[in-house]
């Protein structure tokens, strides 16, 4: 018993080791190869670390409940694009031209809703197809991008509002904007999925979904409603990004759906469905983002970074694989 | 076929007239009424694939049939859904365990309905309540909160069981429930449903095993090959009787002693041990002998089967094959020395449900199968009938998606697929589970025949007819313990009782 308890602690709490071991190892390496004399955990850089994990970190808890409900999103970063794009765009079409600084909330729930309604549209191919998420956001992936082509060709769309500029860059509490964000959001959907019916059944999907059918779930629309989550809080993350920075690229968002799964992997949730906690994504999404900052601190460069991240994703993995086989053999009750 | 209830019996709970439900290339039910009334229990019966589940889903709302009426309390309905079928008062337990095995015994027992408060939120409270209140009922080890993956097979069953508790239930249709019960668990059981009948509930029993049914139930209902061939009352018939019902013919149930001299030792284990789960094991089993292994659910033989496979690595011990010392350390070393496991959790462990019945059963030597780079098909096809005959498997051919068979035919392909290895060492894991009379009896024979002809077999089991029928020798094991081993002269039932359930054998010995 004692040692499978200690086992699925482990298994649990792997993804805090390995941020306490990433703290420990960088500030160590720093002192002896950092370029800058400031420690790496100084509060300042502590902070921006956590500004920097909200446009990532908010989609991970997206994609968090997505996975746990069986399916996976692949066009995040390309919904992610899009809205962006309407979000910067819309504040310069005429008809709202009298609107004044009124424009920002207008821009703001364009945005929001087109992600909803990109997501809508996945969920709805799933639902009603029942052909693979993976296949169908893969589809909708390089559809979502052509759009987002078609809109501006190769130009970047920009549009920089001083009042939006000045609320993204506030700081409440010593937080910054994008960080109360991914807070919120966090908290938010941790709430949905221990705390509710429609997560406690997004579970259910994932883990089996013959069983979940029999009990008479409607499987369907449960997961309509996780792609609409994971759309909107993609746009909510574009929306958090932009509003400071003011200038779309037509490849901005690329990649992003592999961040945001590695980050949702590391934390534990299975690729399978039916296991995968909040909490986990958030450690998971702070050890991403330590990791890029951490290299670039001792002065590695972008090729080293991935190179390393990709070799700690398998390793992180095999080392949950050892300690959950472990626990296997107990004997059952 | 409409079936005559006399004036002085009650209103019905239930009644299914004319039932025909049919798949591609399965007429699976062909005109079956059923009805069943108010406290009592009713049994169903018949082969393996004889429509059973099929009919018991359409009453659940799982299948809509493609003719026929479903009447309940005198009104005609249409079950839309399982959620619908509930909310009319009928619960299904399935015959497979329908669980979400990362979530808590209580959110599986009100899975689809979780009990809630405003905005959707869950009410804990309120589902931990009303769930302890069940699990007090049933008297079972764990509680509400505990992973339902981390309960043994037994133990989920009884999740499903306390399904049935949930509602106020009209009906309750039990889908083989004891298939995977220890003998103290089926007690509860038992309990459980003399409860409901005598809440005037009516309950629809599915079961292979006799004993259970004359036991416990008042009627007996019985299907062939999706036809309905009758009801009688369980007081009036008898074991024979039901079985020719099911069979249409008679069933030679005497056991095949045709004597064999037995050959030389073929797998000897000294001192193995495996952790806390078995310790300090030591058994033979020579070419042409039956070894039974008799304990309860969890006395550690299913994990000595495994480990002999390779499935698990031994702490301590050796393993001796054909008198030469072995280590194995996979299965597919396992299988090169000639050792076979038919695995215990057919779904789990034995099948891919997701491919078909040639290729699951030619699965464990596709690479021996060869012509050149590719599959044989011709072989593959040529074993795979030679095993349906055989084993007497009902499908409509090879093509038919395992997934889609009814439950006992499953578990005879993964005997087949395991079988048409030709190992020296077969181990089989509860055999039998979920298999009709008729083919039980043709799976004992079987495994005697292969002892006959010189294999070394073990079998493990829950069942003491099934040890007591096919086995030479019984291994009794209690707590991951060997407590005694039996020559089939000297074993009886209370002395083999007495071994696994730890008691001092000092007596008895
Ligand atoms: N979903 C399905 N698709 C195709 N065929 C099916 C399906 N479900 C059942 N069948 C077929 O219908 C027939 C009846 O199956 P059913 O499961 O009702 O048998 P059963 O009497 O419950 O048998 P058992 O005792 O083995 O559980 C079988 O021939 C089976 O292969
Ligand atoms: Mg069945």
């Amino acid at each position: 018993m004692q040692v499978g308890k200690l086992s699925k602690y482990l298994a649990g709490g792997a993804i805090w080791g390995f941020i306490v071991l990433e703290l420990i190892f960088f500030s160590v390496a720093g002192e002896f190869f950092s370029v800058s004399d400031k420690a790496f955990m100084d509060a300042d850089n502590m902070l921006l670390l956590l500004k920097q994990s909200a446009p990532i970190g908010i989609i991970a808890m997206g994609m968090t409940i997505v996975m746990v409900n069986g399916n996976i999103d692949l066009s995040v970063g390309a919904i992610y694009a899009i809205c962006a794009i309407i979000l910067l765009d819309s504040m310069t079409w005429t008809m709202f031209a009298g609107l004044g600084n009124w424009v920002i909330p207008v821009a703001w729930c364009l945005a929001l809703l087109t992600g909803l309604v990109l997501g809508a549209i996945n969920g709805l191919i799933v639902w009603k197809t029942g052909v693979d998420a993976f296949i169908v956001t893969l589809g909708s992936m390089l559809g979502y991008r052509g759009l987002v082509f078609m809109y501006n060709g190769e130009q970047p769309t920009s549009h920089l509002n001083w009042t939006l500029v000045d609320f993204a860059e506030a700081q409440f509490l010593g937080l910054h904007t994008a960080t109360w964000f991914l807070l919120v959001v966090t908290v938010a959907i941790w709430f949905l999925m221990n705390r509710t019916v429609h997560g406690r059944n997004a579970y259910a999907i994932g883990n089996n979904r013959e069983a979940a059918v029999n009990a008479g779930i409607r499987v369907g629309p449960h997961m309509m409603i996780n792609f609409m989550i994971i759309g909107f809080l993609a746009a909510l993350s574009a929306v958090v990004f932009y509003s400071e920075s003011g200038s779309v690229n037509p490849n901005d968002g690329q990649l992003y759906e592999l961040w945001v799964i590695t980050a949702v992997v590391l934390g534990g949730t299975k690729l399978t469905g039916g296991a995968g906690s909040i909490v986990s994504t958030f450690g998971g999404v702070i050890a991403i983002q330590l990791l890029r900052k951490g290299l670039a601190h001792i002065g590695a460069d972008t090729s080293t970074v991935n190179l390393v991240i990709g070799l700690i994703l398998i390793a992180v993995l095999f080392l949950d694989r050892q300690l959950n086989v472990k626990g296997k053999e107990e004997l059952k009750v | 076929m409409t079936e005559i209830i006399d004036q002085t019996t009650p209103t019905p709970v239930l009644r299914l007239e004319d039932i025909v439900k049919t798949f591609p290339g399965v007429r699976a039910l062909d005109g079956v009424s059923l009805t069943i009334l108010p406290g009592e229990v009713h049994a169903l019966m018949g082969e393996n694939g004889a429509g059973k589940s099929t009919l018991m889903k359409v009453l659940g709302g799982i299948h809509q049939p493609d003719e026929g009426q479903i009447i309940v309390a005198e009104q005609p309905v249409v079950m839309s859904g399982p959620l619908d079928a509930k909310a009319k008062g009928i619960v299904f337990i399935h015959q497979e365990l329908s669980l979400a095995d990362e979530l808590s015994v209580a959110e599986n027992i009100y899975l689809g309905e979780l009990p809630h408060k405003r905005f959707g939120l869950v009410d804990w409270a309120e589902l931990e309540a009303k769930t302890n209140a069940i699990l007090e009922k049933l008297k079972v080890g764990f509680n509400a909160k505990t992973r339902v993956g981390d309960l043994s097979i037994a133990n989920q069953q009884m999740v499903e069981i306390a399904r049935a508790l949930t509602v106020d239930a009209k009906a309750v249709i039990f889908d083989e429930p004891t298939a995977s019960l220890t003998d103290a668990e089926k007690v509860v059981l038992f309990e459980v449903i003399s409860d409901l009948q005598e809440q005037g509930v009516g309950i629809a029993y599915i079961s292979h095993r006799m004993e259970e049914i004359f036991k416990i139930t008042d009627r007996i209902s019985v299907l062939r090959d999706g036809q309905y061939q009758g009801t009688v009352n369980t007081a009036d018939t008898n074991e024979e009787n039901v079985t020719q019902m099911m069979i249409g013919r008679k069933l030679d149930l005497s056991r095949n002693e045709a004597h064999h001299e037995l050959g030389e030792v073929a797998l000897e284990v000294r001192g193995l041990s495996c952790g806390s789960l078995f310790e300090d094991v030591n058994f033979e089993v020579r070419r042409g002998e039956v070894v039974g292994f008799y304990g309860l659910v969890g006395a550690g033989r299913t994990e000595i089967a495994e480990t002999l496979f390779g499935l698990r690595n031994p702490t301590s011990g050796s393993i001796f094959l054909d008198g030469a010392e072995v280590a194995i350390t996979s299965p597919h070393d396992a299988i090169e020395r000639g050792i076979s496991l038919v695995p215990e959790d057919r779904k789990g462990q034995g099948l891919v449900l997701g491919m078909n019945c040639r290729d699951n059963m030619t699965l464990p030597q596709v690479d021996d199968l060869k012509a050149g780079p590719f599959v044989a098909d011709g072989a593959e096809i040529a074993i795979f009938d030679q095993y349906r005959d055989k084993l007497d498997i009902r499908t409509p051919g090879w093509k038919q998606l395992v997934g889609n068979l009814s439950g006992g035919n499953q578990q005879k392909i993964v005997i087949g697929k395991w079988l048409s290895m030709r190992p020296n060492v077969l181990i089989v894991d509860e055999p039998t589970r979920g298999i009709d009379v008729g083919s039980k009896a043709e799976i004992h024979n079987l495994l005697r025949d292969l002892a006959a002809q010189g294999y070394a077999v073990i079998v493990i089991s829950s069942e003491m007819p099934e040890v007591l029928h096919v086995a030479d020798r019984i291994v009794a094991m209690y707590s991951g313990r060997i407590m005694r081993t039996f020559t089939s002269e000297e074993v009886t039932e209370e002395n083999l009782i007495a071994a696994i359930s730890g008691l001092n054998t000092e007596k008895v010995a």
